[in-house]
């Protein structure tokens, strides 16, 4: 028998409540729970960073998350992204600078860029490598990655 | 297969202490490792499940008379950032740079790191040549009682330590640096990022007319655990920092570690690594 929990989170600004199994990561319950499949598995285990999405601000591998450690949380994913006016410049660049081949790295490239671009507003590209270190894109060889945060940084430069 | 029967996440120390004292409990902080270590197979859960990460108390890093306290629940990010580490334990921010990629500085916990206690884990090899203690506390007879070891000889093995069951590490302590205090790390992997060291080196001490005391040398992934070299330690205490002392000291760290062939190296390597490195850091701090 596997034992359940109640949680309550926020969830893109909206309070959420759910029962899940304590040893539930918290990729996996907001792709199959939730329904939200936004954020991606890549390789379960921290190495990629598909699966990154915002926890009370700060970027976290959801993958390694446990799903009940959501309790009393502030979570954003990619689709709160999505609806958010704030990052419409991020998300103009990187369609502006073709830093999307495959997209499946770009929900989690988008995630930790927006974290970088909150925690260093003035972010050059060695602070937007260091930053994106933990997130692999096997297409675009990361340069017009790095352009496009670069040039959402300060409304470009 | 797992078996929770209880999943628990106390709000303060007091209560976590009384859940730990009921027995058989796995503690789960930031989950970075407990996560996929859990899913490989590779450590079974517990009858308990128990989440501190609610415990307020556990974060942060303090002044404590002649002592830094860091919080056994801050992350390696919050170590990143903190002015009382750049200025009392650089080394040990440097060795938090090199940490994995910053979505799992966001979650890991410098107690996490600890009691996760990898041979290769970062901040183990800075925190062992800056005499770093661990604190433990437990509820044995209900009310809370606290002791506190040498972080070198925290370490059993991969994966175990001396904590006891009923204990939670609840602190690490370190010294404050005394005067003409120099401290290195070096961590050798094949990318800057998300890399498990294939050696790290860790060294320290007082460095006075050109001669170090109270010299500190560790290393990391050579060993079991983590470990402190005294033949290296002794080649260097007290002589002029000159190329013949370097030379031998570099020798004795050569001579003195017994690593293992595996993915990352093999124990050849290895040597040569923490030989040719040893040397190099020392030329710095004789140069610094």
């Amino acid at each position: 028998m596997l034992l359940t929990h109640d949680i309550e989170f926020t969830l893109n600004g909206v309070t959420k409540k759910l029962t899940i199994d304590v040893t539930m990561n918290a990729l996996d319950m907001l792709r199959d729970v939730v329904g939200l499949t936004g954020t991606k598995y890549g390789c379960g285990e921290g190495e990629c960073g598909a699966c990154t999405i915002r926890v009370d601000g700060e970027t976290r591998n959801s993958c390694l998350m446990f799903a009940v450690d959501f309790d009393g949380r502030d979570i954003v994913t990619i689709e709160g992204l999505a609806a958010d006016p704030k990052a419409d410049a991020l998300r103009e660049s990187f369609v502006e600078h073709g830093a999307v081949q495959c997209g499946f790295c770009t929900p989690g490239m988008v995630m930790q860029a927006s974290h970088i671009l909150d925690t260093h507003p003035d972010a050059d590209a060695e602070t937007i490598k260091r930053g994106l270190e933990g997130n692999l894109c096997r297409c675009t060889g990361y340069k017009k990655i790095v352009d496009a945060v670069e040039s959402a940084c300060c409304g470009g430069r | 297969m797992t078996a929770i029967e209880r999943y628990a996440a106390p709000q303060n120390l007091d209560e976590a202490l009384g859940i730990l004292q009921q027995g058989e409990v796995t503690i789960l902080a930031g989950g970075t490792d407990l996560m996929p270590q859990t899913k490989a197979g590779r450590i079974a859960f517990k009858p308990t499940l128990m989440n501190i990460g609610r415990i307020a108390g556990l974060k942060g890093v303090t002044l404590d008379g002649e002592h830094l306290r860091i919080g056994a629940l801050t992350t390696i990010s919050e170590l990143l950032r903190d002015p009382l580490v750049a200025q009392h334990a650089a080394v040990l921010a440097e060795a938090c740079d090199h940490f994995a990629s910053d979505q799992i500085r966001n979650a890991g916990t410098l107690g996490g790191n600890i009691n996760n206690a990898s041979p290769a884990g970062d901040t183990l090899v800075p925190l062992i040549v800056l005499d770093a203690e661990v604190e433990l506390a437990s509820k044995p007879n209900g009310s809370v009682a606290t002791r506190r070891m040498p972080l070198a000889e925290f370490f059993t093995g991969p994966g175990r330590t001396k904590r006891a069951a009923n204990e939670l590490l609840t602190a690490v302590r370190i010294p404050l640096p005394k005067p003409g205090h120099v401290a290195r790390f070096y961590k050798f992997g094949t990318r800057p990022a998300l890399d498990i060291s294939t050696i790290s080196i860790g060294i320290a001490g007082i460095k006075r007319d050109g001669a170090l005391t109270d010299t500190r040398v560790a290393f990391g992934a050579v060993a079991p655990t983590p470990v402190r070299a005294p033949r290296t330690e002794a080649a260097l205490e007290g002589r002029r920092l000159d190329a013949a002392a370097i030379e031998a000291a570099a020798d004795a760290a050569r001579d003195e570690v017994n690593p293992i062939d595996d993915v990352r190296a093999s124990a050849w390597y290895r040597k040569e690594l923490i030989h040719n490195m040893t040397r190099r850091m020392l030329d710095h701090v004789a140069h610094a």
